[in-house]
């Protein structure tokens, strides 16, 4: 984003000073290519600062980012399975083994499950919250930093409270929330949590829903205040109802601010690493492809096989934000910045 | 002109910015009088170890200033994450720690640590160590680190009170035995018969069930590269494994051990197995032995002691190896042991520690007892004795695995796949 933004301010400072420095008109001979170094000289004033301002960024990007990209792809490309081995070019068969074994679908179903409730619920609530705070409460203000105020907690933090809430221990020896429901006389809402070998990484998400509901909440907010008054009051005026105020007359106007929440929300739901680690530690039953990464790049010491499971991560969060930067690139265009 | 001033600018920036990128690669000075001993001993009774160590290292030592490069985080996850970055970028710290045996492995084939052959015979640890403990952490014939301590893996916590109320006579000394304890408990009392935590626990379970029901003897075997898993023994010890599974509680997933070993001492559990650092955590409880927590070798393995050790090696390349042979020289001797194992809660490695230093804890005292008097020795997969990296992972993946799926025949293909491929 940045460097792209300095080319464009040293692009649109290009002209004034093309004109200001105007060459003088050739003569015969020697003086013409003097004439034309010099034109290129004070050519290349215009365009060789702006490139000298965002080189190191280009130069660091260049290497820290998409360097390491390459690098990782060469990693994942090779049978380098031990730091020690040089490792030659196997095309994609660790892409192709890690579907065999037993751990990675179970990982990669875990993912699946964990970023549609996460993606889901986090848009549901955060949508919810938003239209009650919309249809203007008392102490509007005192809400909202309530509903944000999880944003501020790490999902560390997070983890180890859920952690404690979400103790899957038996009505007898209940704790946390299962104590709670016990004491209401509800025991048949005792259960599982994420230990529960199926769909168990659906609990797991509630922590990060509670957590994101509140971002999520104020994305609506600003985008149901963005909507002209006007607009409404043409609906009602037509006999709308309130309902069908929101649903089809503010709902469309919102796509961008769901589309942005749902690349925000799945980019961050796919690289799940620190709340998996807080609640579960390294266990099968929460297993997700970052936590697997981890334990084959710190613990096995196998480079090809992290470098695989890094090169589908970045490919699925490619999936989720390429097509964003499409869209943002073509609304700029189209609205001619 | 403005112009010229600006691309001036860009050039400086760019300068600094190229230059804050690289950093500077640490400017060792290299002099002597210096020794860098890395560790993730930062807590409790380790970090308390350790200062001991330091301080005598330094009076016997003079001049020579002493470097504690540890790293937090239990059982060594990310200090081992922080050193393999070192040894890659050729910094080696001058001695670091690591648990003795296979895990080391790694270390020796890319070359990153010396054979310590010559410093055994110099200071006579051959005679020192138990014959089968030097055995079991050599490769290749040569031995790469000095084993500080012995924690014991195999080791049965009860409840006594709780086995009262069952009607079971003393600790079981049988898996059969075992079972037969764990149905009283569970139609007698309200405890929970055995507690586990969470998945690596099980894991610790699954040794100590492997030696008790295979035999010192045939364990070790399965240690060998190809040996052979798919046989009726080993399917038998994975049925028995499975039924003792059956008496764990349903939220183990979510304790670790210290939760499973405390509801052991608080009359909440009848039995755990888990290693012998559980001693030190009931002592911090205020738990009484004998009253509120008693042990035993876990069933089966009465005369077998299922080690794992804390050791210390020397890098290729280390920048003052001459204090570093000092620092191992230190871990090495009884003085030195004796000084650390008391205060971390482990006996010592060497079989000469003077009993009287640990009389202050019944545990480390029977301990001892039992380790001086020359046991049967097993070396601890799940606590990297006996399996690299590699294979430790396939099985730990293996049981979180059949924790999912309750499928014994394909945790025993894993568990014998797994064996094929080291």
């Amino acid at each position: 984003m940045t460097e792209s933004s300095a080319t464009g301010a040293a692009a649109r400072g290009g002209p004034g000073h093309t004109k200001r420095s105007a060459p003088a008109r050739p003569r015969a001979g020697r003086p013409v290519r003097q004439g034309r170094l010099r034109r290129a000289v004070t050519r290349s004033r215009t365009w060789l600062p702006g490139l000298l301002l965002v080189s190191p960024s280009i130069l660091l990007i260049g290497v820290f980012v998409y360097g390491m990209i390459g690098w990782n792809t060469r990693l994942a490309l090779s049978d380098k399975h031990a730091p020690i081995q040089d490792g030659s070019f196997v095309g994609l068969t660790n892409f192709v083994q890690l579907w065999q074994e037993a751990r990675w679908p179970a990982a990669v179903g875990n993912a699946v499950v964990f970023t549609v409730v996460f993606v889901g619920g986090a848009l549901f609530l955060g949508w919810l919250l938003g239209l009650l705070l919309d249809k203007g409460i008392r102490g509007e203000a005192v809400f909202r930093t309530l509903f944000l105020a999880p944003m501020a907690v790490s999902f560390i933090a997070t983890g180890v409270v859920w952690r404690w809430l979400m103790n899957p221990a038996p009505a007898e020896r209940a704790t946390g929330l299962n104590a709670l429901f016990v004491h209401l006389n509800m025991d048949f809402l005792v259960n599982d949590w994420w230990t529960a070998p199926d769909l168990g990484m659906a609990a797991m998400a509630l922590p990060a829903v509670w957590q994101l509901a509140g971002y999520i909440m104020a994305l609506f907010l600003a985008g149901f205040r963005g909507v002209p008054e006007e607009l409404r009051e043409a609906a009602r005026v037509d006999g709308c109802s309130e309902w069908g105020v929101y649903w089809r007359v503010v709902m469309p106007q919102l796509r961008p601010v769901v589309l942005s929440a749902v690349i925000i929300l799945g980019h961050m739901s796919l690289k799940v690493f620190d709340l998996i680690i807080a609640v579960a530690g390294q266990q099968i039953v929460a297993d997700v492809p970052a936590v697997y990464m981890w334990a084959m790049v710190f613990e096995v010491r196998d480079p090809a096989k992290g470098a695989t499971i890094a090169s589908y991560l970045l490919f699925t969060v490619a999936v989720f934000v390429i097509p964003y930067l499409v869209w943002t690139v073509r609304k700029e265009r189209s609205e001619g910045r | 002109m403005r112009s010229r001033r600006w691309s001036v600018t860009a050039a400086g920036l760019g300068l600094v910015l190229v230059a804050s990128a690289c950093g500077d690669g640490g400017g060792d000075d290299g002099a002597g009088g210096q020794v860098e001993v890395f560790s993730w001993w930062t807590g409790g009774g380790e970090e308390a170890g350790l200062d001991a160590l330091i301080e005598r290292f330094e009076q016997e030592n003079e001049g020579v200033e002493f470097v504690n490069a540890a790293v937090a985080g239990g059982s060594g996850t990310n200090a081992q994450a922080v050193l393999e970055g070192r040894l890659q970028s050729q910094d080696p710290p001058d001695s670091f720690q690591g648990h003795a045996g296979a895990e080391l492995q790694d270390y020796i084939e890319a070359g990153y640590i010396q054979p310590l052959d010559d410093f055994f015979d110099e200071q006579g640890l051959h005679d020192a160590y138990p014959d089968q403990l030097v055995e079991q952490i050599s490769y290749d014939g040569s031995v790469y680190s000095v084993p500080v301590n012995i924690h014991r893996s195999n080791v049965m916590w009860f409840n006594p009170a709780l086995l009262e109320e069952a009607g079971v006579d003393g600790p079981p000394e049988t898996l059969d035995e075992f079972v037969e304890a764990l149905e009283a408990v569970e139609a007698e009392t309200d405890a929970i018969p055995v507690a586990v935590g969470a998945q690596w626990t099980v894991d610790h379970l699954l040794e100590s069930v492997l030696l008790g029901s295979l035999g010192a003897d045939a364990y070790n075997a399965l240690w060998e590269p190809g040996a052979n898993w798919d046989t009726p023994e080993m399917a038998e010890a994975l049925e028995t494994f499975e039924t003792i599974m059956a008496f764990t509680q349903e939220e183990s997933a979510a304790e670790d051990w210290q939760e499973a070993a405390r509801r052991v001492s608080d009359g909440e559990a009848a039995f755990n197995i888990m290693g012998d650092w559980a001693a030190g955590y009931f002592d911090e409880l205020g738990a009484l032995p004998g009253e509120d927590y008693d042990w035993a070798a876990s069933p089966g393995t009465d005369g077998t002691y299922m080690w794992l050790s804390d050791s210390f090696t020397l890098p290729e390349g280390a920048p003052n190896e001459e204090q570093a042979l000092s620092w191992l020289e230190l871990v090495a001797s009884q003085e030195g042991q004796d000084l650390f194992n008391p205060v971390k809660g482990s006996i010592p490695a060497r079989e000469d520690a003077d009993p009287a230093e640990y009389a202050d804890s019944p545990y480390l005292e029977s301990a001892l007892a039992e380790w001086q008097a020359g046991p049967q020795l097993a070396g601890s997969f799940w606590h990297g004795v006996t399996v690299g990296n590699r294979w430790k992972n396939d099985i730990d993946t293996a049981v979180g695995l059949y924790l999912q799926n309750g499928d014994l025949d394909v945790l025993n293909e894993a568990l014998h796949e797994a064996a094929q491929t080291e």
